[in-house]
């Protein structure tokens, strides 16, 4: 318990939380937000979606487990920076291969601990996700804050680039081929191909600046559009091969961003929620069943389609087909006339429950022509 | 979808007695359940055999049945009240076993009632074991190897391929009754014999032992349209081998990454879809490898448990409460979320703090009994803390269970590392604070972990609390980040003194005058995510508190902390009853405690619940932070036991205003010398008694008032260190031990008053007018702790006369103290001189009883008249009774009988001699026309089987009792009883007139002669009741054996003759036969029409 190197957190707003340094020292910005998971630190700080991000965990003890090189969810971390309230000095799992503070100060991660990272909590949920930074150069909240106002706002962001592969890689099927996916890498997370691969799948990652001709060569038999971070409304590249792949009826299947980008292609908004869902305890409701699912959310924007009844769009009808039952956000949209869907969370976990894995069975089966 | 709408009445079935391994968590569960059933306009009728419930208020149900939970009685209430349907869910093992036995025998066929919230074979794959292991195998999951046995040949046979150790495990008991680790052959057939016994299908499960995995356990719900949530995760910290009911348990879970965390909800969500629970909470656990991960499933319980009580409190998610929505048929997606109002059930509870809870034993009152933790439970109760990190939480946790030594400290530890790190290493009551110590002293977390099996994780969450120790000790001084931080840690102001050296006062000034104190967070269920609209508090040091400013006054009501023996539920009913009292006339109700298994401390009952310990400390901040947001009248210290009440000098030392009796009052009742002359000033005695600080002293008394003497420590509940001493060597020998008790307090040395009757009273004083709640008489004799001795409402043997007297000396102890509110007060009454053995200026363990006994809410009274109101205000208003009192019964009102539930069968070898010291854990009430009835149905709801109707009896008596047995017994046998004596007894027997066989003694027997003895012939089972009354000293009585050989075969053993003569009027009434059912709300109106007709 050595007294460690002191930081201060700033958000956009003013507010200031003086604490510990964790991981690396120095200073970063990025936009605020919560995550409630209890699980899956590793998962998260891995996750393409939070580039850009300062992640504030909200279970208070973090690092228990330390790090191992299996539940990576990408090469690298990507959050900006992380909020931890009591980081664990020692790990404790069979897996493990290193503790958590070094591996953020390893990758140059700037975090903060020992705040009431409650009151953060609170704070953003009533006033919204916002910019923040962390220092461990300044103790001085104005000068923080005169940094903070200057780092750019999440949204109308375009991130996409930063964490698309540069090249086009192959996932191959577990056992027998039996289809060939196009997967548009928007910041896609390993467990994703992995379990299409499962289920008999090729994966083809493609870079997000792939042209519909890039997808047809691989033969695919369908497109998968990944989660990924920034603002929806920034993609018109992957918008329009979205378009293009529906004008050919190729079955796609869409996760988080994939699930924004098909809602823009249909011509329906995208827009901004106040501080986002990020968790694996949602509920979210299969419209057709009625069945819940607990699922894995990360997303701040979301798609603005009507609840009542199919809307009619350029490729037919379409309906929303889950929504979180927390607050109706649209959690998934199914297309009527034309072989698509996605869903606004993570069926593929990681970190999260399962229930939702039988969405990658349902893009199978479009492929193998069922509705 | 709405609620079914086929189903209009059900019928609730309540655990009964508290008993080890089945404690307040049902009441809690029970009590939610009739909520909720009601507010759905349903009728619901309850039965349960326990008076001291909230659940068992004739306000949480439509007809309430205090009654055995045996199969014939329930179908006299199923054939009365004709539910449609039976929820037996929420009463646990006991209500789960009573309904399969209602439906086997057809009953609930015949009379057309729907199984709700679990069905016959779904109970029956989810608690028998084999058929589970089978189950969980089938998906794909690992259980540990195992052999059901039937006999005790299979259990040789199994043992033997399974190799040593083993774990015997029956199938349908709770709490591991009948379980056991065996490592040799010896250990086999006792363990594995009793095991046999307990399980109602004479059936026990041999398993691969796997002690010191990790144990994990998950609360998860579903719902008719098969959606399933798991509401919680808890890690153990003791590893396997310790029983969960016994481990220091955490939540959430602390060391599972998420892939093995979504592996066990996986499978767990797969057990209960296999299994079959169609709605409602269950209970599953698993160990894990810790070497490679590997996931083994240990066992399921299909129903509300002890552990999803403590999952409510720690999460906010309501399981009981959801359970029965989801029984009637609502969906988890269509049940709003109290906490949050606007999101649905259909979640996982996510936790931004963590949860500790540690048992709290009683090994002390049984010295007999082996200390050792296994698999078969043996705590009393527990504290749960709630802390933003887990040396916060421990810390909170070990000072909530409130025993003196609890705590961890680094000064005097008169033990070296090696000494510790042995002790350590079998698992015991106060492991945790050998392995702290012995960290203290340098032994690595790395040996800590080969001795104890704690997952390093937690060992250096130890290490940090030890570390910060170390920083608070060895600082120049004390400044505001060193001390915020040990607060962080979870370190009170009493352990920061002893580190320093200073005083607690000191400490708490410097801490205070720097600013730092607690700030109050909410539990949520969401982590933040959403507002919360239920102020559920715990403290911790961090930056932002959530206390909501408020206009209406408030009363603070402090609660009594972890269950134990002498201090149970009967206090929390005392809390629950205060609030709701208050509540209604417009005061805002703040409830403290730390008990997740009760009804106060849950969400709803109180307007606000602050979840933590009960020191002065914890309380002075609570009550701090309410006077910062808006006006606090004061503190209720009356109703909790002596937990609070110990707090009331120092609290109004404080500065806190404390409601009702002053301290001042309490110290004139608690104190001997104070006590002695209140009541001299009334005229009125005591038993000869003088006060002692050394053996001399002591042993001068002694032979001033005569032996036997009655000796104790002051300031105790439950008799804690009470003997009954009948010479100088045992004088010398208590004063020896003594001291440890009580340091502060003299000894108390009383004459002994033999063949007394004893009187318990409980009465409300407004300063004028005394109500006499209740005035019982017990059965057993003055000696025998009022906590453990059965006794009856209204009296059966006391005259109007008797009862005036009483009431006149009562009223003279409330006046001369300077009661405001309740008053409990034990008399003795020897050859018609009534002494006075002590009074207790609070809420007793009776209150329950008598308020359901007399149909009069009591507790609510007293609170009402603490705030000032009169009793003659309260009559008007038609809380009490418009005329008379719990002293004027009328004539042929009903007559109530409690009797005692004991833990014996828990403490293998501990003697069943009842004594001045409490060991019951629970009661149970009977209640109808005749003592005998009512005697006999307390009787079989204590005890498997009850009382005897015909068979043999077996009679032991002392001299001194020879005389009064002959008549009661020539009763049994001309009822038809065989009866065997011990010599001397049937001696005395056969003289008059009563033809009794000689069974030999044990030791009488010699050599290999086949005929059998006393103890041969109770363990064959040809024994159907024992009368045998011990005598001579000790710890070891004479008749030992055949009393410990009567708990072995569960044989009715009557220890006293007073018990005798009950028993006989019993089993005359049984055998007269038609033992009917009323409820509480049937009685109340008799006796309001028989009040009426007395006016
Ligand atoms: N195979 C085993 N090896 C070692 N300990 C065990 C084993 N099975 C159970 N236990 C321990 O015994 C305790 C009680 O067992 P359990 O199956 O939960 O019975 P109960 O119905 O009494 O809860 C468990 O909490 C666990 O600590
Ligand atoms: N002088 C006495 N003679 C006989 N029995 C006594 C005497 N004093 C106490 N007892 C017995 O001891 C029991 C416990 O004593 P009590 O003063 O009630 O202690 P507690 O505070 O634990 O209730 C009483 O219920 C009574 O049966
Ligand atoms: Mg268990
Ligand atoms: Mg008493």
């Amino acid at each position: 318990m050595t007294a460690s190197l002191p930081a201060l957190l700033v958000l956009e707003d003013g507010r200031a939380f003086h604490g510990d340094s964790l991981g690396a020292t120095g200073e970063t910005f990025g936009e605020a937000v919560f995550c409630t998971a209890m699980t899956g630190y590793q998962e998260t700080l891995t996750d393409p979606s939070y580039h850009r991000q300062v992640v504030i965990q909200t279970a208070p003890q973090i690092g228990n487990t330390g790090v191992n090189n299996q539940d990576d969810e990408s090469e690298q971390i990507w959050v900006s920076g992380y909020v931890v309230r009591d980081p664990s000095r020692v790990q404790s799992s069979w897996r493990s291969t290193g503790s958590l503070d070094d591996r953020l100060t390893a990758q140059e991660v700037v975090g903060i601990s020992g705040i009431d990272t409650r009151a953060l909590t609170r704070h953003l949920r009533e006033q919204g996700a916002m910019r923040v930074g962390i220092s461990t150069e300044t103790g001085d909240p104005r000068a923080l804050l005169e940094r903070v106002l200057q780092s750019p706002d999440m949204a109308g962001a375009d991130l996409t680039a930063d964490v698309s592969t540069a090249t086009a890689y192959v996932v191959p099927a577990v056992g027998k081929r039996l289809h060939t996916v196009a997967a548009i890498d928007l910041g896609i997370k390993a467990m994703t191909p992995r379990l299409m691969a499962e289920r008999g799948i090729e994966v083809h990652v493609l870079p997000a600046s792939s042209s519909i001709d890039d997808v047809l060569t691989v033969g695919a038999d369908g497109v998968f559009f990944s989660n990924g971070p920034g603002d929806p409304a920034t993609a018109a590249g992957p918008v329009a091969l979205m378009q293009q792949v529906l004008e050919r009826s190729l079955p796609v299947f869409g996760i988080c961003f994939g699930n924004q980008i098909l809602g823009r292609a249909l011509g329906f908004g995208t827009y901004k929620l106040k501080y986002g869902h990020r968790g694996v305890n949602q509920p979210v409701q299969d419209r057709a069943t009625g069945r819940v699912e607990i699922s894995a959310h990360n997303h701040g924007f979301a798609v603005d389609a009507p609840l009542d009844g199919p809307a009619t769009t350029q490729y037919g009808r379409v309906e929303v087909s889950h929504v979180c039952l927390n607050d109706n956000v649209v959690e998934g949209l199914r297309l009527l006339d034309v072989p698509a869907f996605s869903v606004q969370y993570h069926p593929e976990a990681a970190a999260g429950p399962h229930d939702s894995a039988y969405l990658f069975d349902r893009f199978v089966q479009l492929m193998q022509g069922g509705r | 979808m709405p609620r079914r709408a086929d189903v209009h009445s059900v019928l609730v079935i309540g655990s009964g007695p508290i008993v080890i391994g089945q404690a307040a968590e049902f009441d809690y569960s029970g009590t939610q359940a009739c909520r909720v059933l009601r507010a759905e306009g349903l009728r619901v009728i309850l039965v349960n055999s326990n008076p001291a419930k909230i659940m068992t208020d004739p306000e949480f149900a439509d007809a309430t049945y205090v009654e055995p939970i045996t199969p014939d009685i329930i179908e006299k209430i199923i054939a009365k009240e004709r539910p449609d349907a039976l929820l037996p869910t929420l009463g646990g093992q006991t209500a789960l076993n009573a309904a399969i036995a209602l439906h086997e025998s057809g009953v609930l066929e015949k009379y057309d009632v729907e199984l709700i919230g679990a069905d016959v074979d779904a109970i029956q794959r989810g608690e028998n074991r084999e058929l589970f292991k089978a189950i969980v195998e089938e998906i794909g999951g690992e259980v540990a190897r195992s052999a059901i046995c039937h006999t005790m040949a299979d259990c040789m046979a199994a043992a033997h391929d399974l190799g040593y150790p083993v774990v015997v495990r029956p199938s349908f008991t709770m709490g591991g009754a009948g379980s056991g680790m065996a490592y040799d052959e010896v250990d086999l057939h006792r363990i594995a014999g009793s095991g046999l016994a307990a399980s109602p299908t004479t059936e026990v499960l041999l398993e691969e032992s796997i002690i010191g995995w990790k144990e994990y356990e998950l609360e998860l719900m579903r719902d008719k349209n098969d959606n399933v949530v798991v509401i919680c995760s808890i890690e153990n910290l003791d590893p396997m081998g310790v029983h969960t009911g016994d481990s220091i348990t955490v939540a959430p879970a602390m060391t599972l990454t998420d892939r093995e965390y979504q592996d066990m909800r996986d499978l767990g969500i797969a057990i209960i879809r296999a299994v079959g629970v169609d709605t409602g909470g269950c209970n599953i656990q698993f160990a894990v490898d810790p070497a490679d991960g590997r996931l083994v499933v240990i066992e399921m319980n299909p129903r509300v448990s002890r552990s999803s009580a403590l999952a409510s409190k720690a999460t906010g998610f309501p399981i009981a409460k959801i359970a029965a929505r989801l029984a009637i048929g609502y969906t988890l997606d269509e049940i709003p979320n109290d906490i949050t109002a606007e999101t649905p059930a259909s979640f996982e509870p996510a936790l931004d703090y963590v949860v500790v809870k540690v048992p709290r034993f009683a090994f002390e009152k049984f010295p007999a009994a082996d200390p050792t933790l296994t698999t078969h439970m043996k705590s009393v109760g527990e504290a749960m803390a709630i802390g933003r990190n887990i040396p916060e939480a421990l810390q909170k946790a070990l000072r909530s269970i409130e025993k003196s030594d609890a705590s961890f400290s680094w000064s005097d530890i008169d033990d070296d590392v090696e000494t510790l790190v042995e002790q350590a290493r079998k698992p015991h009551d106060g492991r945790i604070k050998k392995v702290q110590q012995a960290m203290w002293l340098g032994a690595t977390a790395a040996r800590m972990y080969n001795v104890t099996g704690i997952d390093p994780w937690f060992l250096d969450q130890i290490s940090i609390i030890n570390e910060v120790a170390a920083q608070i000790r060895d600082a120049a001084e004390l400044d505001p980040r060193l001390i915020r931080r040990a607060k962080r840690h979870g370190f009170s102001d009493q352990q920061l003194a002893q580190l320093r050296g200073v005083s607690e006062d000191v400490a708490r000034h410097l801490r205070q005058a720097l600013g730092i104190r607690p700030v109050y967070k909410t539990v949520d269920t969401c982590a933040g995510e959403f507002a919360a609209h239920t102020p559920y508090h715990y403290s911790s040091y961090d930056e932002e508190t959530e206390v909501r400013p408020r206009s209406k006054p408030a009363v603070v009501i402090l609660g009594s902390g972890p269950n134990r023996i002498g201090q149970g539920i009967e206090f929390d009913y005392s809390c629950v009853h205060a609030a709701m009292a208050l509540r209604a006339v417009g005061y805002e109700t703040v409830m403290v405690n730390c008990n997740p298994e009760t009804v106060s401390t849950d969400y709803d009952t109180s307007d606000r619940l602050y979840f933590e310990p009960l020191t002065l400390e914890d309380v002075l901040e609570v009550v701090a932070a309410e006077q910062q947001v808006g006006p606090v009248v004061g503190v209720i210290v009356q109703l909790g036991g002596q937990t609070p009440l110990g707090l009331a000098q120092k609290l109004k030392d404080a500065g806190v205003p404390v409601v009702g009796t002053s301290p001042e009052a309490i110290h004139l009742a608690e104190e001997r010398g104070a006590f002695g002359a209140v009541l001299a000033k009334a005229g009125l005695l005591a038993p000869r008694h003088g006060m002692a600080t050394s053996f001399e002293e002591a042993k001068a008394i002694a032979d001033e008032i005569g032996f036997p003497v009655l000796v104790r420590p002051s300031y105790v509940l439950g008799g804690r260190g009470m003997e009954i001493v009948y010479d100088d060597d045992m004088l010398r020998d208590y004063i020896g031990r003594a001291t440890q008790v009580s340091p502060e307090h003299p000894v108390l040395v009383d004459r002994f008053l033999d063949d007394a009757v004893e009187i318990d009273v409980d009465a409300i004083y407004d300063g004028t007018e005394l109500f006499l709640a209740g005035v019982m008489e017990h059965i057993e004799e003055a000696g025998i702790h009022s906590g453990d001795s059965a006794c009856a409402l209204p009296p059966m043997t006391l005259g109007r006369a008797d009862i005036e007297r009483i009431r006149i000396a009562t009223k003279a102890i409330a006046n001369g103290v300077g009661v405001r509110g309740l008053l409990n007060v034990q008399f003795a009454q020897a050859s018609d001189v009534l002494y006075v053995l002590e009074a207790n200026p609070r809420a007793s363990r009776t209150i329950p009883f008598v308020s359901k006994a007399t149909a009069t809410p009591v507790a609510k009274a007293a609170a009402r008249v603490m705030m000032g109101a009169t009793i003659a205000e309260l009559r008007a208003e038609g809380l009490l009774p418009e005329t008379g009192d719990g002293g004027t019964m009328p004539m042929d009102a009903a007559i109530a009988v409690k009797e005692a539930v004991l833990p014996f069968g828990r403490f293998h070898g501990v003697d069943t001699v009842l004594g001045p010291e409490m060991k019951s854990t629970g009661e149970v009430m009977g209640i109808d026309t005749l003592f005998g009835t009512a005697y006999a149905k307390s009787q079989v709801a204590a005890y498997a089987g009850g009382l005897p109707t015909s068979g043999t009896a077996f009679v032991s008596v002392a001299n001194r009792d020879k005389r009064s047995m002959i008549f009661p017994i020539k009763r049994l046998h001309d009822l038809g009883f065989e009866i065997v004596a011990t010599a001397g007894t049937a001696e005395v027997l056969r003289r008059n007139g009563v033809p009794a066989t000689v069974l030999r003694k044990h030791f009488e027997v010699v050599g290999d002669d086949p005929e059998p003895d006393t103890i041969a012939r109770i363990l064959d089972g040809t024994i159907d009741i024992i009368i045998n009354t011990p005598y001579g000293v000790g710890a070891r009585l004479d008749g030992y054996e055949i009393r410990s050989a009567a708990v072995t075969k569960g044989v009715p053993c009557i220890t006293t003759v007073q018990g005798l003569g009950a028993a006989v009027q019993g089993i005359e009434a049984l055998i007269r036969g038609e033992v009917g059912v009323r409820s509480l709300q049937e009685h109340a109106a008799d006796l309001e029409k028989a009040r009426g007709a007395a006016l």
